[in-house]
């Protein structure tokens, strides 16, 4: 770890430990340990598109169906196969980098907007797999009875368990994403992201990394898809489509588009948001993270929080001068 | 390095490139020794570009070869011809804007460096030093082109003359044994002009040979070794600045114009 | 129904199918050619258009005829207002930006299409009433023939308007060169403008003459602008007349899918198609190479 990053990650460690200690003893609160497990799920699927999308300046519109292929390898391979969760994890992840590769190669070559539609097409035709496919995955009305996540005879039993292995991965994948954006690979990426010519007249190998960063940022979605899935013990196609691909891409506009941290906030502002804040516009959710997503991508490009953030250090700057 | 003194650092052979019928490039052939000042000068739309272009990979030319320190190279990806030792500038400043200046010259470094994705996720001992190399050397080449004073800013941010004085920092920072510049006067004041008449040459005691496209005649003509004129995509001649300043075609075409 | 009839029979659909695809490909390629732009909210205009026929039609009893021209003039405007509001700003920022932009746009115009229409679906009555017509044992619906003959006027018409007009061949110069096109006195902007308002109002057109034969709801136009993107990619970005050769060959792909693999993954043809030539061909079929 780089130690400019040491001090935030240990705050965020310290807060992530402390925060059951009080949601299970204030009752109004309790549940958003539950909403925490989504969001740090979610989070990590947020964290890997943020180093494609702001880092590499790379779009997916194919990470909900990554997602959902982690999360329904483990599913069919758990309850068709008699998997154990731990391998059936690994072999989904290995079946999405496969994939993904297939996917990226083709159409990292061209220019942005073929990657968009090529991620487009490849979410629908998952989707359609995951419905039609119905003596694997149980079609639309979804796959039941996937076992909980376990290895051997030691199995997460609480919500309280469940919370800690997922936030370990969370910051896993932080200490991961952090290292690599401080590296020269990260470098390369920014580079790539602003002036691909050029970097590559500066020796980066800019196909080849993009190919990379889309590989790995799926498998981090794969993996939370399988994490997702052993939670909730059950999957549909719903979970997995269109609309989840453009709310991940809304989670790192909204925390804005090259932060690590941003990410991980947006995902957990939005889960909160959609879970407890918006449940009365229920329907109109998806109007509004239009709105949302359009006034962010005009205005704030780089991000809504980082704007907010740099506003309210100046009004304290200006406060205390 | 003797054997490097006995070919040529850069050797163009029959050189040609059109783009949708129109050639911009035809039969061109010369070589630049290594350890020199070379220049090439021509109106606009000579093909000036286009053949340093060719040369860095970013384009394809249509026929002919082209040789670093004997291997061709005309079929290989610019990242990989950056990382065999040819480094360049562009016409008009390709900085990664918002990246921090010091972070500009550490991309150079990029073809001098190993550490791969595990390396980097894991931060391994090995990558910590690589990482340490990378921004002492860079701030070596910020002090050399006379940057250290702006290493924090946004590249963006910095006036045209010291935005062109890192692209030669971020260049120098691979440590290449050709560097490229495409005008690297342009829209400089006279001032600014002499000084980085005087980099070019602290550069080339560096040992790293250099191969220049400038419109600024007494630049080209105080600092060269050699100059290549090219006129409508073809070569018209070539020789020392004072066989040129004598040679009556290029009068007559393109000194003729200014005097 | 003999083998060949139905043969025959999931050929004709298909064609019908494929025109709208093709009248999707050239709203695509029609903004591509003036400004190397993607619309992602290029299906939605499609689904706007045959919900505002509708309501024109249904709601406020105008003739049906008036209706398909009313709710093309609607949808071009909102083309228009997009460009004049969005996309002229956006453009100045990075291609990433611009495309999150036109997809945040076709979620607006979809969620909004849900919230006046709902979920349910709606349709029209046929241009022409009667029963359809018997070619060799095969029905082929009056809308089917209406479907291809309105395209294929809007096509030629097209065709003709880039080739041939001064407006036309003006538009195409501003994707090539548009520093050289606006210094030969060509408004840029404007024909930027016109573009977008151009390709709404031709996915509008396309959504009027589909929704009689296959209703229409708020959430077709992701689907149908996916197809009419790899229709555009499979005939060559920019390139007419392969558009409507790509369009009508992913339609009766569809449509044999349908009738002889599975109606469920017909859906998947275009896409199917659409990830090979990128992997095989990217600059398309019958686009040029380079």
């Amino acid at each position: 770890m780089n130690r400019k990053n040491l001090p935030g990650f240990l705050v965020f460690l310290v807060c992530i430990g402390l925060f059951p200690v009080f949601a299970t003893r204030i009752s109004a609160i309790q549940h958003y340990l539950d909403v925490m497990i989504f969001g740090g799920i979610f989070g990590i699927v947020a964290i890997g598109l943020s180093l494609l999308m702001g880092y590499a300046g790379q779009i997916s519109l194919a990470h909900a169906a990554f997602m959902g292929i982690g999360a329904y390898s483990s599913g069919i391979l758990t309850t068709h196969f008699n998997f154990s969760p731990v391998p059936a994890l690994f072999l989904g992840l290995l079946i999405t980098a496969i994939i993904a590769f297939s996917v990226g190669v083709p159409s990292l070559r061209l220019k942005g907007h073929y990657l968009a539609m090529a991620t487009l097409g490849f979410g629908v035709i998952v989707h359609i797999i995951f419905s039609e496919e119905v003596n694997w995955t149980g079609g639309p009305s979804g796959l039941v009875g996937i076992p909980g996540f376990g290895l051997g005879d030691w199995k997460l039993k609480s919500t309280l368990q469940w919370y800690y292995f997922v936030w370990l991965w969370v910051a896993v994948s932080i200490l991961i994403a952090l290292n690599l954006v401080n590296s020269r690979i990260g470098r390369a990426f920014r580079a790539i992201h602003e002036d691909e010519k050029a970097a590559e007249a500066m020796g980066v190998p800019t196909a080849r990394y993009k190919v990379q960063i889309f590989v790995v940022s799926a498998a981090m979605a794969a993996f939370a898809g399988s994490l997702y899935a052993h939670y909730v013990e059950f999957i549909n196609p719903g979970s997995f489509d269109l609309v989840w691909s453009i709310r991940f891409i809304l989670m790192v506009m909204v925390g804005g588009i090259q932060s690590i941290w941003g990410s991980l906030l947006g995902s957990l502002f939005l889960t909160f948001l959609s879970n407890e804040w918006l449940q009365v516009f229920a329907e109109l959710e998806i109007l509004i993270y239009g709105i949302i997503l359009f006034i962010i991508s005009l205005f704030f490009p780089d991000g809504l929080f980082p704007v907010i953030f740099r506003f309210l250090a100046q009004q304290l700057e200006r406060r205390y001068e | 390095m003797n054997e490097a003194s006995e070919i040529p650092i850069l050797e163009i052979r029959e050189l040609g490139k059109s783009f949708g019928g129109v050639e911009a490039l035809h039969d061109i052939t010369f070589s630049v020794p290594s350890g020199v000042i070379q220049s090439i000068i021509g109106p606009n739309g000579a093909g000036k570009t286009t053949l340093l272009n060719c040369v860095s990979g970013i384009i394809k030319p249509s026929h002919g070869k082209i040789y670093f320190l004997g291997k061709p190279i005309e079929n290989l990806p610019p990242h990989r011809i950056a990382t065999l030792g040819i480094s360049r500038t562009f016409q008009h400043v390709a900085l990664f804007k918002r990246m921090t200046v010091i972070e500009n010259v550490a991309i150079g470094r990029h073809s001098k460096t190993r550490s791969g994705f595990l390396a980097c996720t894991l931060r391994l001992s090995s990558m910590r030093r690589e990482e340490r190399d990378i921004f002492t050397k860079a701030e070596e080449w910020l002090e050399f082109v006379g940057l250290s004073d702006e290493m924090w800013k946004e590249a963006g941010s910095l006036p045209l003359g010291k935005q062109k004085l890192l692209e030669v920092a971020r260049a120098l920072a691979a440590e290449p044994r050709l560097l490229l510049l495409d005008e690297p006067a342009g829209g400089l004041n006279t001032s600014e002009t002499e000084q980085f008449g005087d980099l070019i040459e602290r550069i080339r005691n560096l040992g790293i040979t250099i191969l220049l496209i400038e419109h600024d005649m007494n630049l080209v003509m105080e600092k060269s070794d050699y100059v290549v004129v090219l006129h409508y995509g073809k070569l018209l001649a070539t020789g020392t600045p004072r066989e040129i300043k004598r040679n009556p075609q290029v009068i007559e075409v393109y000194l003729g114009k200014e005097e | 129904m003999s083998i060949m009839e139905e043969f025959l029979q999931y050929l004709i659909s298909g064609i019908t199918v494929g025109m709208i695809y093709v009248l999707v490909a050239l709203g695509y390629n029609i903004i591509y050619n003036v400004t190397e732009v993607i619309n992602f909210a290029q299906g939605e205009f499609v689904m706007l258009g045959g919900l505002c026929a509708v309501f024109y039609y249904e709601s406020l009893h105008l003739p049906l005829w008036v209706a398909f021209f009313m709710s093309i003039g609607t949808v071009g405007v909102i083309g228009l207002i997009f460009e004049k509001f969005a996309i002229r700003y956006a453009r100045s920022q990075s291609v990433l930006t611009l495309i999150i932009v036109t997809i945040a746009f076709s979620i607006i115009l979809k969620g909004s299409a849900m919230f006046i229409w709902g979920k349910d679906p709606y349709s029209l009555p046929a241009f022409s009433a009667g029963s359809p017509w018997m070619v060799a044992g095969a029905a082929v619906q009056r809308q089917s023939l209406w479907i291809m003959g309105i395209s294929l006027v809007i096509i030629s018409g097209l065709s003709i308007f880039f080739h041939n007009s001064f407006y036309g061949k003006a538009m195409c110069a501003c994707a090539d060169n548009p520093i050289a096109a606006k210094m030969m006195g060509i408004p840029v902007r404007r024909m930027i403008l016109l573009s977008f308002t151009l390709s709404a109002a031709l996915g509008a057109a396309g959504g009027v003459i589909i929704t009689p034969l296959s209703l229409m709801e708020y959430d077709r136009g992701a689907l149908l602008g996916l197809k009419g993107f790899s229709v555009a990619v499979l005939g060559g970005l920019g390139n007419f007349w392969g558009a409507l050769m790509a369009g009508i060959f992913i339609g009766i792909g569809e449509s044999f899918c349908a009738g002889y693999i599975s109606s469920g993954y017909k859906d998947a043809v275009a896409l199917v198609a659409l990830l090979i030539v990128l992997f095989v061909r990217p600059e398309g079929l019958l686009g040029k190479t380079k």
